[in-house]
C-alpha cells in the first residue's frame, strides 16, 4: 500500500532534513522525501499540517518482562506503550526470566514480536549464563540468533578477571557490550544516592562513586582489550567527565542515560516516593545539570526510557523494600521534548538522541527516514499541551513519578514497517 | 509541572497533629505543645488516680515488625494510662515470615477496629508508608522506622532537656557517636533547632557521620574533647556490635579510647552539663559506669518521662481525629 504523509515538517537529523516536506511510502519502505517518485498514487493520505514527522523512536534499553511475570508486562502490553510513545524500534535487555542466554529465548522474544507486529523488538543478550556474573554466555551462538549487543543488565560481574574475558570473547566476534557500571560493595543495600537526602531521611546511600569507580575499571578494560563498550544509563557527573576524556582520547566508549535522570533529582524522592525508586539513583542537580550538558555535546549519544514496568505491589511497600524502576515508554519523547523546551538542546538535537543516536551506536540502519529504507516514522504534535494520567497508560506498569505531570508535543500517528500502528 | 508537593501528612488542615511520624515539618509551638501537655501527665504517678479517662473505649496497637520490649512496653502503659484497650503484634515472628505484605497486616488489623498504630519497623519510611495507606480515622505513631526517625525518643529527650535546663534557646548539644545509623540522632538534630538551641554538635569518626551531615543543621567534630567543651547537655548514642563487622570502626577499645565518655573528658563541658543516653547503653564502650550511674547522668529520668510524652502524643492525635469527626 501506497501512503503519503502531506503538509508535515520533516526533522530528520541522520539526512540532516529539517523543512516541511512530504514523505511517501511504498509498502514497508520509504519511497521518497519530497515530491513523490514518478507515477507514484497514495492510496491513504495523512495530513500532517502543523505536525513533525520524524523517524521512529529507537530505545535502547527497555525491560520487557517476556518472557517472565506478565503482571509487570507483556510483548502485546509493552509494544502497545512503544506505538503510544512514537517508539519504533526496542532494544529488549536480557534480565527476562528465563534470562536471555540463549537462542531459544531470543527467537521465541523475535517471533512473539514479529506476530504482534507493533515496534520491532531487538534483543541484549546476556554478558554471562544466567546474568550470573560468572560464567561467559555462548556468545557466537547468541549472535547467530540475532541479538544486536551484550549487556550485564544490572547484575555486577564477579570480578575483574571475569568482566577482562568477557570483553575480550565479545570483541572477538566485534559485538557490543553494554555495561550498567555500579561497583555492587560500595552500593552495599542503598536505595537512594547517597546525600542530602539519604541523610535526611535515614535512606541507605549509593555513592556517586559507587558508579565512577565501575567507569574506570570499565574504561580501562576496554582500552586493554580493544572491545566496544556502551555504558548503559549513566547517572553522575564524575562518569561524564571520564566519558569525555576517553571518547577524546579515541576509545571506542559510549553511553546513554534515562530520560528520567535529565529530569528528576534525589529531591524527587523526598516522602518516601516509591515511584522515584531508580537504579541508578536520581541524583544531584549538578550530577543532573552534567547529564544534560553531555547530552547537548553529543557525549551521550542516545536518551533512552530505561523501561521496567512493575506490578502495583512492586511499589507498595516501605521505600528500601520497594522494586526501583519507571515505567518509561509512554514519557521517552515527552521528556526528550521538554529538554527543548528547557534549552538544553535543539529540536533537531533531541530528535536525533532518540532516532539516529542510538540506532548509530548498535550499527543498526533505523532512526532515519532514508529512501529504500523501513518506513518506521512517528508524527507529534509539538505544540499540543496534554497531562500524563497514569490510568490511561497503554503499559501494564503504571509505576511513574510523571503521573499529573503536563508536557508539550504529543504523539499523533506511530508507522511501523509503513503499517499504521498507533493514532491518537 | 502538576505538584506532586503535598502538606505533611502529619497534619490536618488546621495543622493539627493527626500522625506522629517525623520531627520534621512541625512548628516550634506544637512541639511545645506536645511537651507541655506531657507535662500535664507526669504529674500523674504521684497521684492518687493513676488513669484519666481519655481514650476509654479507644483501641490502640502496637505493630511491632521489630522486637523492642522496652519501646513496647512504655507505649503499652501510656495508652493503658490514657484508658485504651491495646493490642500487641509482633509481626516479624508472625504474618510476614508467612509472605503476608504489609498492607495485609494492616488492613487485617483494622479490620477490628483499632484507631490507633504504634508503628516500629527495620525500614526508613515505614510509618510513612502506613501513615498513607490508613483508613482516614487512623492515627500513626511512629515508634522508630530504619534510619529515619524515633520522633516520641527525641521529643522525651526534649522533655529531659526542659526538665533540667528551662529554655533551649541558650543550650549546647552534643551528640555523640553513631549518627549515620541512628534514628534517634535524627529526630533529636530537627527537635533541638525546632526549639531554638544555640548549637547542636554531632562527633564521631568519619564512618559514623552522614555524608552531608550539614544539611541537617549540625556542627560536626571528631575529635570529642573539643565536641564537648562548653556544651549543656552531652547526648551519647549506643553503639551496634555489627559495625566492627561493616568495617565502620576497627574494635570497640579503639573506639572507647577516643569516644567513650569519662568523667575526665566530661570536665571540659559546662560544670552543669547533663549526660543522656536513649538506652540500652553498653557500659564500658560508650559510657565509663562512672558516668552512667554518676551526678550528671539523667539516664534513668528519661525513661520515667518517655510514658507521659507517649500520653500526650497519643491523646493530642486522638483528640484531632475526634474533633474533626472523622469516622474510626
Amino acid at each position: 500500500m501506497n501512503v503519503s504523509i502531506v503538509n508535515g515538517h520533516v526533522i530528520d537529523p541522520a539526512n540532516g532534513i529539517d523543512q516541511q516536506l512530504d514523505v511517501h511510502i511504498h509498502g514497508q519502505q520509504i519511497a521518497a522525501v519530497g515530491s513523490p517518485p514518478e507515477g507514484y498514487e497514495a492510496q491513504e493520505t495523512i495530513d500532517a499540517s502543523g505536525l513533525i514527522v520524524c523517524p521512529g523512536l529507537v530505545d535502547m534499553a527497555a525491560s520487557l518482562r517476556e518472557p517472565g511475570p506478565a503482571a509487570k508486562g507483556t510483548l502485546a502490553s509493552e509494544t502497545r506503550a512503544a506505538a503510544k510513545g512514537g517508539i519504533t524500534t526496542l532494544v529488549c535487555t536480557p534480565d527476562t526470566a528465563p534470562v536471555i542466554d540463549t537462542p531459544a529465548v531470543i527467537e521465541l522474544i523475535h517471533r512473539t514480536a514479529r506476530k504482534l507486529r507493533r515496534a520491532r523488538v531487538l534483543t541484549a543478550a546476556a554478558l554471562t549464563q544466567g546474568l550470573d556474573g560468572q560464567q561467559l554466555s555462548n556468545m557466537a551462538a547468541l549472535k547467530a540468533a540475532g541479538c544486536v549487543a551484550l549487556s550485564n543488565a544490572r547484575e555486577p560481574l564477579a570480578n575483574t578477571l571475569v568482566e577482562r574475558r568477557a570483553l575480550e570473547y565479545a570483541a572477538t566476534f566485534g559485538m557490543t557490550v553494554m555495561l550498567r557500571p555500579e561497583d555492587k560493595h560500595l552500593r552495599a543495600g542503598g536505595c537512594v544516592h547517597e546525600g542530602t537526602v539519604s541523610t535526611r531521611l535515614g535512606l541507605p546511600g549509593i555513592p556517586g562513586a559507587a558508579e565512577t569507580v565501575a567507569v574506570a575499571r570499565d574504561l580501562a578494560l576496554a582500552e586493554h582489550t580493544g572491545a566496544r563498550v556502551h555504558f548503559r544509563a549513566l547517572s553522575s557527573a564524575g562518569s561524564t567527565r571520564m566519558l569525555r576524556e576517553a571518547q577524546a582520547a579515541k576509545l571506542a566508549v559510549s553511553a546513554d542515560v534515562a530520560a528520567h535522570q535529565l529530569h528528576l533529582t534525589e529531591m524527587d524522592v523526598e516522602d518516601f516516593d516509591a515511584n522515584c525508586h531508580t537504579s541508578p539513583p536520581l541524583r544531584t542537580l549538578a550530577d543532573r545539570d552534567a547529564l544534560r550538558q553531555a547530552v547537548a555535546d553529543g557525549t551521550i549519544a542516545a536518551i533512552c526510557s530505561d523501561h521496567q514496568p512493575h506490578e502495583p505491589d512492586a511499589k507498595e511497600a516501605p521505600y528500601p523494600e520497594t522494586q526501583p524502576g519507571i515505567s518509561g515508554l509512554e514519557t521517552l519523547l515527552a521528556l526528550t521534548l521538554r529538554l527543548v523546551d528547557e534549552g538544553v538542546l535543539s529540536l533537531s538535537e533531541a530528535i536525533a538522541r532518540v532516532t539516529c543516536g542510538p540506532s548509530d551506536l548498535l550499527d543498526l540502519p533505523y532512526g532515519r527516514l532514508t529512501v529504500g529504507g523501513t518506513a518506521d516514522i512517528c508524527i507529534f504534535d509539538p505544540q499540543a499541551h496534554w497531562t500524563l494520567d497514569v490510568a490511561d497508560m497503554a503499559s501494564e506498569g503504571q509505576n511513574t513519578p510523571f503521573g499529573g505531570w503536563e508536557f508539550r508535543g504529543v504523539v499523533t500517528h506511530t508507522l511501523f514497517n509503513g503499517r499504521l500502528v498507533y493514532r491518537r | 509541572m502538576a505538584s506532586k508537593r503535598h502538606h505533611n501528612i502529619q497534619l490536618n488542615e488546621q495543622g493539627r497533629l493527626r500522625h506522629f511520624l517525623t520531627i520534621d515539618g512541625l512548628s516550634r509551638d506544637l512541639l511545645t505543645q506536645i511537651l507541655d501537655t506531657a507535662e500535664s501527665f507526669a504529674a500523674l504517678p504521684g497521684r492518687p488516680v493513676k488513669k484519666v479517662p481519655a481514650l476509654r473505649g479507644r483501641i490502640i496497637t502496637n505493630l511491632f515488625f521489630e522486637n523492642s520490649t522496652r519501646t513496647r512496653t512504655t507505649f503499652e502503659l501510656a495508652a493503658k494510662r490514657l484508658s485504651a484497650d491495646v493490642l500487641n503484634f509482633n509481626v516479624s515472628v508472625s504474618a510476614t515470615s508467612k509472605g503476608e505484605t504489609l498492607l495485609d497486616t494492616l488492613r487485617n488489623i483494622e479490620a477490628m477496629h483499632s484507631e490507633m498504630f504504634v508503628v516500629r519497623h527495620n525500614q526508613s519510611g515505614a510509618a510513612h508508608f502506613i501513615a498513607r495507606h490508613a483508613a482516614p480515622g487512623v492515627s500513626v505513631i511512629n515508634a522508630g522506622d530504619g534510619r529515619h526517625a524515633h520522633p516520641t525518643q527525641a521529643m522525651l529527650d526534649m522533655f529531659t532537656i526542659r526538665k533540667y535546663k528551662g529554655d533551649f534557646t541558650p543550650l549546647r548539644v552534643a551528640i555523640v557517636g553513631d549518627i549515620l545509623h541512628s534514628r534517634v540522632a535524627r529526630s533529636q538534630i530537627l527537635a533541638l533547632n525546632t526549639l531554638g538551641v544555640t548549637e547542636v554538635r554531632v562527633v564521631g569518626p568519619r564512618t559514623l557521620i552522614p555524608t552531608d551531615a550539614r544539611v541537617l543543621g549540625v556542627h560536626v567534630y571528631h575529635d570529642l574533647e573539643q565536641g564537648l567543651r562548653d556544651v549543656d547537655v552531652v547526648i551519647m548514642l549506643r553503639l551496634q556490635k555489627e559495625r566492627m563487622a561493616g568495617a565502620l570502626l576497627p574494635s570497640e577499645e579503639e573506639y572507647y579510647r577516643l569516644y567513650g565518655l569519662t568523667n575526665e573528658r566530661l570536665a571540659v563541658a559546662k560544670p552543669d552539663a547533663i549526660v543522656m543516653h536513649p538506652g540500652p547503653m553498653n557500659r564500658g564502650v560508650e559510657m565509663d559506669s562512672e558516668v552512667a550511674d554518676g551526678p550528671r547522668s539523667v539516664i534513668l529520668q528519661q525513661v520515667s518521662y518517655g510514658i507521659a510524652v507517649r500520653m500526650a502524643v497519643m491523646s493530642m492525635c486522638m483528640q484531632t481525629h475526634a474533633e474533626t469527626g472523622e469516622p474510626a
